[in-house]
């Protein structure tokens, strides 16, 4: 009779929680460990929400020692990593409110616009576009459009497609429904597709890298303000 | 499919989340619609490169302030 195998991933307990059972027991290498493999997610998240490398400083430090001073009230049916990520992004958010004193903050600000959420600019980009910029000039140009994107979406981005949580992970950590966090996603990435595609088109012969405006377009009822996409909004 | 309905469907392409019905018909869709093709193509692309650029690089010493502060904070009981 054949043995049915456990499915690998259901029995093996995650790495971290080894981590998390040490630091409870008081060894603080332990937390270093987690500190160490977590750090620039956490840093990254605070930046990408703070936009400002001190409050990412602050919140970073802020983050990982509420986490140090809670880590008993964490009960290990979320992954810790989710957990930490959730802190990181309210310190973040409550970061921003007292910068911007007396002026609420939340994650929902500025996502009325339905720029990018049809498709305009459809000309194809360069094979390896990123290959035509030096290091820092590309992490300029990103840096510079994802900073363009409304708060709301940028948050769902950053959590769902660039530190790795699931929907329904980021539905949590953010309190959306995962409908919602579905809806910004997509248009989060048709619009910083639609923001690089402004560096990333290919550019031999000119007049073929022009935007073309059509099918796309013309299928889908009109929502976009028409104009220049990408306009970068303060 | 119309490119509405592709577009509605793009994430769940993305992400492979779509079955295999749904993926045969945006496939055959990406097929004949070079516009949908260049959004799959470069959106894909997009997500890639911000998944594998480091836009914001962490400050050196900020480990080194952490640890100290944990330190500073666990003198009791701490090993």
């Amino acid at each position: 009779m054949a043995i049915i195998q456990p499915i690998a991933g259901e029995i093996e307990p995650h790495p971290d929680v080894a981590l998390v059972e040490r630091v409870r027991a008081g060894d603080v290498a332990a937390y270093d460990a987690l500190v160490r493999k977590y750090e620039r997610q956490v840093f990254r998240i605070a930046q990408h929400i703070t936009q400002n490398r001190e409050d990412a400083e602050d919140v970073m430090q802020d983050a990982f020692l509420k986490a140090y001073e809670k880590l008993d009230q964490f009960q290990g049916n979320s992954k810790f990593y989710t957990w930490l990520v959730r802190i990181a992004v309210n310190e973040s958010l409550m970061r921003l409110r007292k910068r911007r004193t007396g002026k609420m903050v939340s994650i929902d600000e500025d996502i009325t616009t339905d720029e990018g959420s049809v498709p305009r600019d459809l000309a194809d980009w360069a094979p390896d576009p990123e290959q035509n910029f030096g290091q820092s000039e590309l992490a300029e140009i990103l840096r510079k459009t994802i900073q363009g994107l409304p708060q709301g979406f940028r948050i769902v981005f950053v959590l769902r497609d660039v530190e790795g949580l699931s929907t329904e992970e980021t539905a949590e950590t953010l309190g959306l429904s995962v409908p919602a966090v579905k809806s910004r996603l997509l248009r989060a990435r048709l619009q910083l597709r639609e923001r690089l595609s402004r560096y990333f088109h290919k550019r031999k012969g000119s007049k073929g890298s022009k935007p073309r405006e059509t099918s796309l377009a013309e299928t889908i009822p009109a929502q976009v303000t028409p104009g220049k996409t990408g306009v970068e909004k303060k | 499919m119309t490119c509405k309905e592709f577009l509605a469907l793009l994430d769940d392409l993305i992400d492979g989340t779509v079955t295999a019905d749904a993926r045969a018909e945006l496939e055959s869709h990406l097929g004949r619609c070079g516009h949908c093709e260049v959004i799959f193509n470069t959106t894909r692309k997009t997500i890639e490169i911000y998944r594998s650029h480091e836009i914001y690089d962490l400050p050196t010493g900020l480990r080194d302030r952490l640890h100290a502060a944990i330190m500073a904070r666990c003198k009791k009981g701490c090993t």
